[in-house]
């Protein structure tokens, strides 16, 4: 084996994977632009998805990626939501990016934490656990209204403007703009994550945590650094979204959104980051459209949708897109 | 002493209920392994059914009882053939999401049916009111509560313990395959352990429903509730399942009657620390 | 205890009286042995002689009730099984262990890495650090899995799947290392890739294998270790095996009678 061929390998994967990340980005931007364009009216309602992407991107590393099954995820969105929006209101934080990074750093935590207890279960005992820390996160930050607003919500939050020059204005313009730059930052970084080593593992960890033990490589520590990882990305979209609003509400911690987070990334397919964007906007859109006529509707469509997907479509909408791909071009060739 | 008292008999006919309606999900957990977010939605059709039997066609209560246990079964059958049947062996998070998609789905057509409203169902006579029980008086209701639980577990343990389908039930809990190659049809022992984990759900629906009360959230709300029992017991263990029972509603009344502004906080702290102790539940077994 | 094979100069690993009970059923029965740099031993026995539990216990996967473990001297009885592989205690598994979506590249690759502690960094990608890419390569060209190198390990044959258990063990760069039925349900004609695969380990690696085909133990071993009933019979060359009556009784039976024909 002479070292011509495997650097030549290398640099082609190389250059495709640096070519698949510029189009990826691409392919975000050129959708978030075309959508600023087609819907003005509606920033508000994109910029709340965008900061559900990030949760739904968070579960995906846990789950999609790493295999812990979840139903309370949200404990790490409203974490970063809580936060963000306690330094905020209580202590004058008002600075958008250093909210952002208070966030993200309160999620992280969170996710460490967390991760303790729920990594201690397995199938129906992990699911439970998770039920019962986002219960228990949920009924603390009503219990502790002082600080949290407790069901009326925590309000009083007034981001200065962003970089001290874009004020956040009434249409939701620079929330819009400022939320893509973070989605488009996070996809980025993530892409990177789950090709690196530590991404590998979690994977391994995923399909067969015995053969990563034999490995010698520690599974607990690893899924906790994932966890923490996670529990950043989710508390960015915690706090994106308390900046965005300008309020943080009990919804934010509760089993209802962690349930829908898993929801919208399964609709949209596990284990690819894409997929955690398209179900998200997908889910969100839909709901928003047909609630409005009369919500009951809207968990008819979302129970048939998800019964359908589990039946006919169990890699989501982007991987059946995938392998309707792949079939297209068995085809041409 | 009487809030002792007061706590003591609202938990113990709070478990009961609990119990009558998580003891099929144990069942149907430790049996098939599969995870049914949605059997909470089927003790709320038979909630639903006997309130329509009772409240719109005045039949007497026994009747609707049946009825409501009837009807609910013969829903689901479809659904198990259709859908369950693909899931059982899959992945935990596949089966959480079909049986999530089937609740969702149950509680807008349930809401589309019968209304957002509350429901009630009208009790006989004989279960309204106080009963005397000479140091203190208690809703006749719950003392019925009460006495189902003890007949549900009593029944269910002749079955499993003393009847030839007890045996076939336990063999195919134990070793599915082992069980198939000794000639038990598992399939057939699904099938009725299916039909009647849902019957007692319906059942738990009808009797529990003056301490759950039926709506159409119904099936959302307490989902979490009863997979936690059946958890906190060990999937597929009566006794577990009673226990578990037993001990979450005494620990949900007690801080209901002490510490009300908590919430369900000292409730979740408990799983929380009882499947960290016990990760296979009270009495499952270890894998 | 059988008879020895000759006290080894230096031990890699060593096993002093371990024992492990099952509800009072002693499946390892005061088992001590030896293994020096360079060894090619065959641990065979009965079914139900206790060798996987062995295997088990000398990883770590179970714990002993006594006796205890030493890899390169160090007494490593209470460690981890992670711990026991990053100290040089590798096993393959009887029942192929494989990450099922990942492709035989990115298995060999993770395990260099893990070898190297670099399995925990968040950053980079394997494919590019050259020096990895280039061991990686080497490894599944000696194992002829240069061709499927990309393909998800689901999609690829059984006996390459065994292959690149073999790849995946030999990446974590072994002092010792316990091969449990490393040709199991492989067909005839991909036993030879893998028997050369064994023939081309380091030199200084002590090997332990278990397996049940006798003509393979014989061709690879040069020690031949015997458990039955949780204890072990016999402790010695391949060619006195066979001739050894308690042997014979407990285990080899028909086999024994048409190799001494033959």
């Amino acid at each position: 084996m002479s070292d011509m061929p495997v650097n030549s390998v290398t640099t082609r994967s190389w250059q495709r994977t640096a070519l698949g990340d510029f189009w990826a980005v691409a392919a975000v931007a050129l959708v978030a632009g075309a959508l600023f364009l087609l819907f003005p009216t509606n920033l508000a309602l994109l910029t709340r998805i965008i900061a559900v992407m990030l949760l739904v991107l968070s579960l995906d590393l846990v789950t999609g990626f790493s295999g812990v099954a979840t139903l309370g995820h949200a404990t790490l969105f409203g974490a970063g939501a809580y936060a963000a929006g306690i330094f905020a209101a209580r202590f004058g934080v008002t600075d958008p990016l250093l909210m952002l990074a208070i966030g993200a750093v309160a999620g992280a935590l969170a996710g460490a934490v967390t991760s303790l207890v729920i990594l201690r279960g397995h199938g129906l005992s992990q699911l439970v656990l998770s039920i019962a820390v986002v219960s228990l996160a949920h009924e603390a930050a009503n219990k502790l209204s002082a600080w949290t607003g407790g069901s009326d919500g925590l309000s009083g939050i007034a981001p200065s403007p962003l970089f001290g020059l874009f004020r956040f204005d009434l249409f939701g313009r620079t929330a819009f703009f400022m939320a893509v730059g973070l989605l488009l930052v996070v996809f980025v970084v993530l892409r990177i994550v789950v090709r690196s080593p530590f991404g590998m593992l979690c994977r391994g960890i995923k399909q067969d945590p015995v053969r990563v033990r034999a490995m010698g490589a520690p599974v607990y520590f690893t899924l906790v650094k994932m966890y923490a990882i996670a529990g950043a990305v989710a508390g960015l979209g915690g706090a994106l979204s308390a900046i965005a609003t300008k309020v943080v509400g009990l919804d934010s911690l509760s089993f209802t959104t962690s349930a829908e987070a898993l929801v919208m990334l399964v609709v949209g397919g596990t284990g690819k980051l894409f997929g955690a964007l398209v179900g998200t906007l997908v889910f969100v859109w839909f709901e928003d459209r047909v609630s409005a006529i009369n919500p009951f509707h809207w968990l008819t469509i979302i129970g048939v949708l998800l019964i359908g997907v589990v039946l006919f479509a169990p890699k989501g909408l982007v991987g059946a897109a995938e392998s309707l791909w792949a079939r297209v071009r068995g085809r041409r060739s | 002493m009487q809030t002792i008292l007061s706590i003591a008999a609202d938990s113990l006919a709070y478990g009961m209920v609990l119990f009558v309606i998580s003891i099929g999900l144990s069942v149907t957990m430790g049996l098939m392994k599969v995870v049914n977010l949605a059997h909470g939605a089927f003790a709320m059709i038979g909630g639903y059914v006997a309130s329509y039997a009772t409240q719109q066609m005045g039949l007497p209560f026994g009747i609707a009882v049946i009825a409501a246990i009837v009807c609910t079964v013969l829903v689901a059958i479809p659904l198990e053939r259709l859908l369950y049947r693909r899931i059982y062996g899959a992945p935990e998070l596949t089966q959480v999401l079909m049986s999530i998609g089937i609740t969702f789905a149950i509680i807008g057509i349930a809401n589309f049916v019968m209304g957002p409203t509350l429901k009630t169902i009208a009790l006989p006579e004989q279960l309204q009111g106080p009963v005397d029980l000479g140091f203190r008086s208690i809703a006749a209701h719950k003392l019925f509560a009460v006495a189902v639980g003890i007949v549900v577990a009593g029944g269910l343990w002749l079955l499993v313990e003393r009847t030839p389908f007890g045996v076939r039930l336990r063999a195919a809990v134990d070793d599915a395959a082992m069980a198939e190659a000794l000639g038990v049809k598992t399939k057939a022992v699904y099938a009725i352990s299916f039909a009647l984990a849902i019957g007692l759900a319906a059942l738990g629906g009808v009797v529990g429903a003056q301490l759950l009360p039926i709506e159409p959230y119904y099936a959302l709300h307490y989902m979490v509730t009863f997979l936690v029992v059946v958890s906190v017991g060990g999937a597929g263990s009566i006794a577990g399942a009673l226990a578990a029972s037993l001990i979450l509603g005494l620990v949900q009344t007690t801080a209901r009657y002490l510490a009300p502004e908590y919430g369900e906080f000292f409730f979740y702290l408990a799983v929380i620390a009882i499947v960290c102790t016990f990760p296979n539940g009270l009495l499952g077994r270890s894998k | 205890m059988g008879p020895c094979a000759g006290a080894p100069v230096m031990s890699l690993l060593e096993v002093r009286n371990l024992r492990k009970n099952f509800g009072g059923l002693a499946v390892t029965d005061d088992v001590s042995l030896n293994l020096a740099k360079g060894d090619r031993v065959a641990l065979i026995g009965p079914n139900g002689a206790g060798k996987t539990t062995f295997v088990n216990l000398v990883t770590g996967q179970l714990k002993p009730h006594a006796g205890s473990v030493h890899l390169d001297g160090e007494d490593i009885t209470a460690a981890s099984p992670s711990r026991r592989v990053q100290a040089g205690l590798v096993r393959s598994f009887q029942v192929t262990r494989l990450f099922s979506e990942m492709t035989p590249e990115e298995h060999v690759a993770l395990a260099l890495l893990q070898k190297q502690g670099r399995s925990g960094r968040v950053f980079g990608d394997y494919r590019g650090m050259p020096a990895v890419m280039a061991e990686t390569h080497e490894i599944l060209a000696l194992l002829n899995l240069d061709g499927i190198a990309q393909q998800p390990a689901n999609s690829i044959a059984y006996g390459q799947q065994r292959l690149l258990e073999i790849a995946l063990v030999m990446a974590l760069r072994p002092k010792v290392l316990l091969l449990d039925e490393p040709a199991a349900g492989v067909p005839g004609s991909d036993t030879m890739l893998i028997e050369r695969a064994l023939e081309r380990l380091p030199g200084d690696l002590a090997v332990l294998m278990i397996d049940h085909d006798m003509d393979f133990v014989f061709r690879f071993a040069r020690r031949v270790v015997v458990l039955a009933a949780g204890a072990i019979i016999f402790d010695g060359t391949p060619a006195e095996v066979s001739r050894d009556p308690r042997v014979r009784e407990a285990y080899l039976g028909s086999y024994a009678d048409d190799r001494s024909q033959a």
